[in-house]
């Protein structure tokens, strides 16, 4: 019986500021992102799609920090960022849903929840304007902080049928 | 072939209620942990419950960050402990339960533990309240206990199941 839900791949830290899952195989229908842990110091974290670093991206997110609520919204990132959050060395999480990933007709949909208790916890969903279908996914951190090793990345695929 | 997505267990309130839901002796065999509860607390009387998480029966170094939309405005909160903000109270529309899906990721590793919960009652009549929740345990032992608490008792009816996650 073919599996629903299967890891593709886990990926540690390494030390360094990155990490790539390439070579994405295209049999799936939904990823699913899983990130949890630290990173070296205090930073954002992007996501590139497809080694994409023009502004292809928008987001549209809503976060609490412990007190207020706000949202936001911006048309032309050059990654997908302010939306699976900032990191630092207390714990945190990000779950992202990247739907019909593999689809050549649409662009690309992720929706995001991040959760970083010392910080903030968001809801949020990013746009990719490409048709390609997904083949690589990058998570880095927005200046010199890196991922420990301690901090695991585990993509998943969905199929539907 | 191995399970990706593999049910634990899954634990139903009987006829009298119950002062907690408690998930004992987690196989430590997966990778992460996923919640799905439909749960209404039967004595507090009010339309909203809080519903409360704990990991190994440890009550300190607990914090929690949520966002949360009641219907009529968007705010957030914090505290010391580890919430899953509502569930319907005694008062709420009858028959009606609030859900919840709760994200545990890497819950054996010697790492604070963060998760990821997002929770709604909605009473039609009032009594609604979404939230999307951040919870933190900041010990590095490995998860092999979790209790879902409410300020009262859990309701007859009222279920939940953990599921495990293997990683590959």
């Amino acid at each position: 019986m073919a599996k629903t839900y299967e890891p593709i791949a886990t990926l540690a830290g390494t030390g360094a500021s990155s990490i790539i899952f390439s070579s994405i195989p295209g049999t799936f229908t939904d990823l699913v992102l899983v990130m949890n842990g630290t990173a070296s110091s205090d930073t954002n974290v992007f996501v590139e799609l497809n080694g994409d670093t023009s502004n292809n991206y928008s987001v549209t997110a809503m976060t609490g920090d412990g007190s207020s609520a706000s949202s936001y919204r911006n048309a032309n990132y050059a990654a997908l960022q302010s939306l699976f959050g900032y990191f630092g060395t207390a714990g945190g999480m990000v779950l992202g849903h990247f739907m019909s990933y593999a689809n050549a007709a649409i662009n690309k949909v992720v929706l995001a929840r991040y959760n970083y208790v010392s910080n903030l916890t968001l809801a949020g969903v990013g746009l990719w304007r490409s048709n390609s279908a997904i083949t690589s996914i990058k998570v880095k951190t927005s200046n010199s902080a890196t991922f420990p090793t301690s901090t695991k990345f585990t993509l998943y695929g969905i199929k539907a049928a | 072939m191995a399970t990706t997505y593999q049910k634990i267990e899954t634990i139903t309130v009987g006829a009298g209620g119950a002062t907690a839901l408690d998930f004992v002796s987690i196989p430590q065999t997966f990778d992460d942990l996923i919640i799905k509860f439909s749960f209404r607390d039967g004595t507090y009387g009010s339309t909203l419950s809080t519903c409360y998480m704990t990991f190994n029966n440890t009550t300190s170094n607990r914090s929690t960050r949520w966002l949360f939309g009641n219907g009529g405005a968007a705010g957030s909160g914090n505290a010391a402990n580890m919430y899953l903000p509502n569930i319907p109270g005694a008062t709420a529309t009858a028959s009606t339960f609030g859900n919840a899906d709760v994200y545990i990721p890497n819950y054996r590793a010697s790492q604070n533990k963060s998760s990821s919960a997002d929770v709604v009652p909605e009473g039609n009549t009032g009594g609604t309240y979404m939230s999307l929740v951040a919870n933190l345990w900041s010990d590095t032992a490995a998860i092999n206990r979790i209790t879902l608490t409410a300020d009262g008792n859990l309701a007859q009816f009222s279920s939940a199941t953990l599921y495990g996650i293997k990683n590959s």
